[in-house]
């Protein structure tokens, strides 16, 4: 019987490995997986790239992570957002690097990705400081750059519902980046608000497949 | 020094003049700050769908007091709601909806535009701090009609609309209308065209205040936004 639901948030990001890219879901506060976040600070790896839309707040989940020198790069869009000092302390002491990437461009890297295509041209960024050093191809007279597919490690997300298989629902704006890292890494852990049984979603409402989800962890419901 | 002879708008009174020009069914992205308030303006009876890049098609007014909701905020964090016929969608089809041209309007703020319609609104490369560039060159790049809110001079009344911009653009050649607090202005292959100002302006005015040459549009008309415009449920 397949059953990815594992019984501790240890054993959900049990195996993690130090130099990893994490693909960490969430916009702002919402539909972010602290509680797993807050796990793999106490698992410890190291040295870990971190793919996100913003830098985490306050002194959890992923500023924890930085404020603890795990981070070695964010690769983000908008790393000033909320109470980010834990990102802004080790960007002036220039212990982390940033790759700053239009919010966009990150999402279909992981698509791409997932996709199992090699990379894209994208207008976005052309003719920008963010695009210089990219390869440009002018397509149907505009130009272009050229962006490589971006694929995690692992994937940490946050859902509402989950059965045995790892089918996946959302609440609302908590589903922003989560089903498309789902899709894009080597190993997709979900902490969710409740398990229900085989059967009970609907097939034609399960917005994250299966297929794309390793392990599930049951936290609790909370925004 | 004496007073100006004329009062620039305020920001809701320009949010209210950007508003005027959606369209029933368009479907527009607001940018945060004075073109949030866009939404609030919108004519009453004129259906208008609202997308924010977080994955919202159906954005609704903010929340009244007490009933926000944790799992519904817009592109500035900020608590929002779902209109009726409201959905949700990932990232990556969010931004398949910006980039591949299918919102009609996206109504941005700005640093600073050029004559060509060069848009710089995501850093003003400020060493203190990290920059941030969000959705912003998704923007600019993939809806259909850029049009920017903006004040027409900065703090000091230095021009910010420029021959050229001094800050990093976000995208070249893509502001088809700016309505700042002095005029309405359209970038057009044959140069800027003033097609409104406020009472008490004049084109030679407006030209002091705006580097590149401003050229009035002849059936150009006043731009009086009602004093404290009507908001409504968006």
């Amino acid at each position: 019987m397949i059953d990815k639901q594992v019984k501790t948030t240890a054993d959900a990001v049990a195996g993690v490995r130090d130099g990893s890219t994490v693909l960490v879901a969430g916009f702002g506060a919402v539909g972010v997986p602290d509680i797993l976040l807050d796990a793999l600070h106490e698992q410890g790896a190291r040295e870990l790239t971190i793919v996100a839309n913003n830098s985490g707040n306050g002194d959890y989940g992923l500023a924890r992570l930085i404020n603890s020198g795990r981070v070695r790069k964010v690769i983000c869009s908008f790393p000033r957002s909320g109470d980010y000092s834990a990102f802004l302390n080790a960007y002036r002491a220039k212990s982390l690097e940033l790759e700053l990437l239009p919010q966009g461009t990150i999402s279909e890297r992981m698509r791409c990705h997932a996709a199992g295509l090699g990379g894209f041209f994208s207008p976005v960024s052309a003719g920008t400081k963010l695009g210089e050093g990219k390869e440009t191809r002018e397509i149907d007279g505009r130009l272009h750059v050229f962006e490589k597919p971006l694929k995690g490690d692992v994937a940490l997300i946050k859902a509402n519902k989950a059965d045995r298989w790892g089918n996946l629902t959302y609440i609302k704006s908590a589903r922003n980046f989560n089903p498309v890292m789902a899709m894009a890494a080597d190993l997709t852990v979900a902490e969710v608000d409740t398990m229900v049984e085989l059967g009970e979603l609907d097939p034609e409402a399960v917005v994250t497949p299966s297929v794309f989800v390793d392990r599930v962890v049951v936290v609790g419901a909370h925004p | 020094m004496t007073a100006k002879p004329y009062s620039p708008l305020t920001r809701e009174q320009m949010a209210w003049r950007a508003a005027q020009d959606l369209r029933e069914g368009d479907y527009v992205n607001l940018g945060i700050g004075i073109p949030t308030l866009a939404a609030s303006f919108v004519p009453a009876g004129r259906e208008v769908i609202f997308h924010s890049e977080n994955g919202i098609l159906g954005m609704g007014p903010r929340p009244e007091p007490g009933k926000e909701d944790p799992y519904m905020v817009d592109a500035g964090k900020n608590k929002t709601t779902l209109v009726p016929g409201g959905c949700f969608v990932h990232h990556a089809d969010s931004f398949l909806i910006i980039r591949g041209g299918h919102l009609d309007v996206s109504l941005l703020g700005a640093f600073e535009v050029s004559e060509a319609g060069d848009l710089a609104n995501w850093t003003t490369e400020d060493p203190a701090f990290p920059p941030g560039v969000g959705g912003a060159m998704d923007l600019a790049v993939g809806a259909r009609a850029i049009r920017i809110i903006m004040e027409h001079t900065g703090k000091n009344g230095e021009p910010r609309i420029l021959k050229r911009c001094s800050y990093p653009l976000t995208a070249a050649k893509c502001v088809k209308r700016i309505y700042t607090n002095l005029a309405v202005v359209d970038v057009t292959p044959q140069g800027l065209f003033v097609i409104e100002m406020i009472p008490g302006m004049t084109l030679d005015k407006l030209q002091a205040l705006t580097e590149p040459k401003l050229q009035l549009a002849p059936d150009w008309q006043a731009l009086a936004p009602p004093a404290a415009p009507e908001t409504r449920a968006a």
